[in-house]
C-alpha cells in the first residue's frame, strides 16, 4: 500500500518533470540554431545574438522571474543610472518631440554614422497632435499632468527612460541610455516632453 | 488581360507613391487619455483594404505565376532537368497541387523541414545542379530583379489558392521544428532586448497605425500567412515569406537569418502550424 502510493508519487512527479525538461531542451535547440543560423550585416554584428544576463532571465522565465530575483536585477539596474552632472533633468520639450517621433537606429540598413532615435511613438501615445501611434506600451499623454514636476518625477521619468528595467525587468522597452543609444541630452529633451507644462502632452 | 494588368501595375505603382508620402494618418484629436480601440482603422488602411479588393481580379502576382510556372516546366541548371519532372514538393514528383499549404514538412531525402521556398531552392541546387551560393548572393527582389526562385515560389502558391492550411504536425520532425520555432519567437536579445513576440505576441498591438497580428493564435498566424508571396507597393515588387521573416529580424535589430535556413523554416513551422486549418487565398498584394 505505502509502496502503491510511492510509487504513484514517483510517476506523477515524473510527469511533472517531463515537460519541463524537455522544454529546455527546445529553447537549447532554438539558441543552437540560432548561433548556427545567422550572420553579420551592416552594423547587426553576431554578438547581438548572446543574451546579457537580464536577458536571459526574461528569457528562461517566459518574462515572469521570481519577484525576489526581479527586485534584486531591478535595483541592480537602477544602480547603473547615471544622472546628468548639473542635475536639471529636464530639457527642451520640442526636441524631445522630434526624437520621439524619428524610428531610426540599429537595424543592419541603418547608418551607424546618424544619430538614433527615440523610437516612442512606436510604442506609445504622447502628445495629442500626433494619432499615428503604437499601443505596445502604456498610452503617456497626460504624464506631467497626471503627475507634476516634483524632483522625484523628474527622476523617475529620466531613469524610466535610460533604462525601463528598472522598475520592471523584463519589460518590453529598450534600455535606451544603459546601451549607450540615447544621450544625457536626448533624455533631458524626451523628460521635458513628458513632464514640461508647455508640452502638448499636458496641454 | 495583360493590358489590365499593367494598367494595374501603373495604378498600383501611383498609389504605392501616395502611401509612401503619407504614412501618417491625417488630422483628427482624441482627447481622451487612453488609446483608442485597437481595431481602429486609419484612413491609410482603409484606402488600401478598398484598393486590395480591386485588385483582387487581376493580382500583379499572376505576372509572377507565369513567369514561375515556365521557369517550373523548362529543361534548366547544369543537368538540364525541369522541376517539373524531377522536384517533389512532398506530393509527388511535379505535383504541385495543394503542396504550399502542406509545408513546411520533414523530407526525407533532405534530412531536413522545409518550407516552400527552402523545399525549391534544394530541388534547384540537387536536381539541376545550380549552386546554392549563387541562389542566395541576391534571394529576394529589388526594385529592377526578381529572383527565379521568387516567381517559382509564387507559381507553386498560386496552385494552393482557396485551400486549407494543413502543415503535418503530428509528424515528429515538423513537431520538433514547431517547438523550436516557437523558443525563437520568444528570444530576446540584441541592444533593443527584442523577440518576435515583443511584437507579435500579444492581441491587438500596433506600432504607429501599423496592427501586428498575435502569432500565437490561429487568427493571428493567418494574418501572417495571408499574402504571402506578396507583391508589395512599398517599392513595387515581388516578396516572399522567407523575406519577410528576415525584415523581421531586421526591425527586431538582430543580425541576418541565413537564406534558406533551419532558423527560417523552423519559425515558419511554428507560424503556419498555427494557422493550420484556414482558407490560404494565395499570393497576394502587400503594403
Amino acid at each position: 500500500m505505502t509502496k502503491n502510493i510511492l510509487l504513484a508519487a514517483m510517476a506523477t512527479l515524473l510527469l511533472i518533470a517531463l515537460p519541463a525538461a524537455a522544454e529546455g531542451d527546445y529553447r537549447a535547440k532554438a539558441i543552437a540554431v540560432i548561433k548556427k543560423d545567422f550572420q553579420p550585416r551592416g552594423q547587426a554584428s553576431i554578438d547581438r545574438l548572446a543574451e546579457d544576463g537580464l536577458q536571459a532571465v526574461c528569457n528562461r522565465t517566459g518574462n515572469k522571474p521570481p519577484k525576489s530575483l526581479a527586485e534584486r536585477m531591478e535595483a541592480d539596474q537602477l544602480a547603473g543610472v547615471r544622472y546628468p552632472a548639473d542635475g536639471k533633468l529636464m530639457g527642451d520639450w520640442k526636441e524631445g518631440e522630434k526624437l520621439a517621433q524619428s524610428g531610426r537606429g540599429f537595424t543592419w540598413s541603418d547608418d551607424p554614422g546618424l544619430p538614433v532615435g527615440g523610437n516612442c511613438y512606436n510604442c506609445h501615445q504622447i502628445s495629442p497632435k500626433e494619432t499615428s501611434f503604437g499601443t505596445v506600451g502604456p498610452s503617456l499623454y497626460q504624464f506631467g499632468k497626471l503627475r507634476g514636476t516634483s524632483a522625484e518625477i523628474q527622476k523617475y521619468t529620466y531613469s524610466r527612460i535610460y533604462n525601463s528595467k528598472s522598475y520592471n525587468l523584463c519589460s518590453e522597452m529598450p534600455r535606451f541610455g544603459h546601451i549607450g543609444a540615447l544621450k544625457e541630452k536626448q533624455i533631458k529633451d524626451l523628460v521635458a516632453l513628458l513632464l514640461d507644462p508647455e508640452s502638448p502632452v499636458n496641454k | 488581360m495583360k493590358q489590365s494588368l499593367i494598367g494595374a501595375l501603373c495604378a498600383m505603382a501611383v498609389m504605392g507613391g501616395a502611401f509612401a508620402q503619407t504614412p501618417k494618418k491625417p488630422v483628427a484629436k482624441p482627447t481622451r487619455q487612453t488609446a483608442p480601440a485597437v481595431e481602429a482603422k486609419d484612413a491609410a488602411t482603409i484606402e488600401f483594404e478598398k484598393f486590395r479588393a480591386e485588385m483582387e481580379d487581376s493580382n500583379p502576382a499572376e505576372l509572377f505565376e507565369m513567369k514561375g510556372e515556365e521557369q517550373w516546366k523548362t529543361k534548366r541548371g547544369p543537368n538540364n532537368v525541369a522541376l517539373a519532372e524531377s522536384c517533389d514538393l512532398g506530393q509527388g514528383v511535379g505535383k504541385i497541387e495543394g503542396a504550399y499549404v502542406k509545408m513546411p514538412r520533414y523530407f526525407a531525402d533532405a534530412d531536413a523541414v522545409m518550407d516552400a521556398e527552402r523545399r525549391i531552392v534544394w530541388c534547384m541546387v540537387e536536381k539541376q545542379g545550380f549552386k546554392f551560393e549563387d541562389i542566395a548572393k541576391t534571394p529576394f527582389a529589388n526594385e529592377t530583379f526578381t529572383p527565379d526562385i521568387t516567381n517559382l515560389v509564387t507559381y507553386v502558391a498560386g496552385h494552393s489558392r482557396n485551400m486549407k492550411i494543413a502543415v503535418p504536425l503530428k509528424e515528429p520532425k515538423v513537431r520538433e521544428a514547431y517547438e523550436i520555432g516557437k523558443e525563437i519567437a520568444a528570444y530576446r536579445a540584441g541592444p533593443y532586448d527584442f523577440s518576435c513576440n515583443t511584437c507579435h505576441g500579444a492581441d491587438g498591438k500596433r506600432i504607429r497605425m501599423q496592427q501586428l497580428p498575435n502569432l500565437s493564435t490561429a487568427k493571428g498566424a493567418m494574418s501572417g500567412v495571408q499574402g504571402w508571396p506578396g507583391y508589395r507597393m512599398t517599392g513595387g515588387v515581388m516578396l516572399t515569406h522567407q523575406w519577410r521573416m528576415g525584415d523581421c529580424f531586421r526591425q527586431q535589430r538582430f543580425p541576418q537569418p541565413k537564406y534558406a535556413s533551419d532558423a527560417v523554416a523552423y519559425l515558419l513551422t511554428y507560424m503556419i502550424g498555427n494557422a493550420n486549418g484556414q482558407v490560404y487565398k494565395g499570393p497576394g498584394i502587400k503594403r
